[in-house]
């Protein structure tokens, strides 16, 4: 059999076709890695400026709402506050956050892409800039670039579809510090969750910088119901939970928890939560993993799809391509 | 609720005037001051070295801030106060011994604080937390840095401000605090609270 030649035999053009084709394929599903790392940039510019629209809805319907002096003076310098970042593009509040990125991969091919988003985060650090908030934990040195082991932190999901969706979601710390997790018994159930909750909002009082929004994640495994809190906000204000005991959940929530009397910044209002977001995942029969992440009002994020053909569509915020 | 337009340095006579929900706008000299900065200034003390920063008569401010190299000097561009509770430990001490009048954060402070502020003539002002821009707003200039191996979010910034605000007392040198009066509402409506959940 070794000897014998094939019966089909490549001509010389036929070779160069194929090659061709092939060059132009992966020519154009290949998104290159200087794309990828200035659309994070740009991601980062977006996000730390400007707010999104059903979050600056919500802050204004807040203000609205509150009639004592205190709480609406506070809702007003932070509505003042947004008008001038937008204004002046510099960040609407000087903590800047830790950047936690979110990588939604079609079927496309990415060039480096966790260099490109680290790359990304070091350079709008210097050029926006965003303070340098990330230290080693134990040493407590600072690169200076928001850059170092596992940070930037980036979740990568598969999707079905030809392009990649990059959504950033810098946090502040004042916030971040009053997450919490507790690991409860089936036999606590959704009292237990809800007293949870409860005490999780009342001990953080006026420390995350209220009104904010919480993340929660019910169930899974403690790193599952953690990843799922925060996951919760990326979902829009205003838009509920597909399972409508879940979405009734969060609706319960919202106003039960408002009735505190925690207000803005913890001066007493109406207004301690802009929204309740419930993400849930399938638990073990042993267990009731509840998490809570709190966002504090700057709740920013912004999202951009990234095609093979090189076209970059900002999804959260108004932005015209190439701009 | 009374509206005061403040230069510093404050006398303690003004301080000891003001009272929780005054609102203030401050004029003058503030310097930004959080974790790091209390360390260090009171491990200086403690080894019996002289303060770095002439604190008498001040304001200090929980900020950590953002801030851009501009023609050799420094400009800031976002300034909001960061959670104060952090301090909390310290801050009685460092009232005592650095004789700061006031203190301006977000998110209140422990009881010991609040009964610092009330033997040394001392208030603590809450500023809206996140309004950075806001606050950049009101400040005219940095006048110099002190512990700048500390980084940027950590440093002492001097900063000139002119009517920095609006500034709300949270806690005054008579021993209110608007926040305590905040968390025993609050904990008055966790049973109402608990009701409306069903548990």
């Amino acid at each position: 059999m070794s000897n014998t030649t094939s019966r089909f035999t490549w001509c010389a053009s036929c070779v160069e076709t194929f090659i061709e084709v092939s060059k132009k394929i992966f020519e154009v599903s290949l998104i290159s890695k200087a794309l990828v790392k200035s659309t994070v940039k740009e991601l980062l510019k977006l996000a730390s400026v400007e707010l999104p629209s059903d979050v600056k809805k919500a802050l204004m319907d807040a203000y609205e709402r509150e009639v004592e002096a205190v709480p609406k003076m506070q809702l007003k310098a932070i509505l003042d506050n947004i008008g001038l970042a937008e204004k002046t593009g510099i960040p609407m509040c000087q903590d800047t956050g830790i950047h936690i990125v979110y990588v939604k991969l079609g079927d496309v091919e990415v060039e480096g892409l966790e260099d490109a988003i680290k790359e990304g985060v070091a350079e709008a650090t210097a050029t926006i800039p965003l303070r340098p908030n990330a230290v080693h934990p134990i040493s407590r040195k600072n690169p200076g670039t928001n850059v170092g082991l596992n940070m930037p932190y980036i979740h990568v999901e598969r999707i079905y579809g030809s392009f990649l969706e990059i959504t950033v979601l810098p946090k502040g710390f004042g916030a971040e510090n009053m997450s919490a997790l507790a690991m409860l018994t089936p036999a606590d159930g959704l009292k237990g969750v809800k007293e949870f909750i409860l005490q999780t909002v009342v001990k953080a009082g006026g420390k995350p910088c209220p009104p904010g929004i919480l993340g929660i994640g019910i169930g899974g495994t403690a790193d599952v119901a953690m990843k799922l809190a925060k996951e919760a906000l990326l979902r829009p204000l205003g838009s509920r939970n597909p399972d409508p005991e879940v979405a009734r959940l969060e609706e319960e929530l919202l106003e039960a928890l408002n009735s505190l009397g925690i207000g803005p910044m913890g001066l007493g209002g109406k207004t301690t939560l802009l929204g309740v977001n419930i993400e849930v995942a399938y638990t073990h029969t042993a267990g009731l993993p509840v998490a809570v992440n709190y966002q504090c009002w700057a709740a920013r994020r912004a999202s951009a799809k990234i095609y093979p053909d090189g076209r970059v569509e900002y999804t959260s915020h108004k932005k015209i391509e190439g701009s | 609720m009374a509206e005061y337009k403040l230069s510093t340095p404050l006398d303690e006579k003004t301080v000891r005037g003001l009272s929780v929900g005054d609102v203030v706008y401050l004029t003058g000299t503030i310097y930004t001051a959080r974790d790091e900065a209390h360390i260090h200034i009171l491990e200086d003390l403690r080894k019996g070295h002289e303060a770095k920063v002439p604190l008498k008569g001040s304001v200090i401010y929980h900020c950590g801030p953002i801030l851009k190299r501009e023609d050799g000097g420094w400009r800031v561009l976002a300034a909001g106060p960061t959670t104060s509770t952090r301090m909390s430990t310290l801050e009685s001490e460092f009232i005592e011994k650095m004789g700061i009048r006031g203190i301006i954060g977000k998110g209140g402070m422990s009881k010991q604080v609040g009964e610092a502020l009330m033997k040394h003539g001392a208030v603590y002002f809450s500023f809206t937390g996140g309004a950075a821009v806001l606050a950049s707003n009101g400040i005219r200039s940095v006048k110099g840095v002190y512990y700048e191996d500390l980084g940027m979010a950590e440093a002492v910034w001097v900063l000139e401000v002119e009517e920095f605000g609006p500034l709300i007392v949270g806690m005054d040198a008579k021993g209110n605090s608007l926040y305590e009066k905040i968390n025993s509402e609050v904990e008055r409506n966790i049973l109402k609270v608990k009701q409306r959940l069903n548990i």
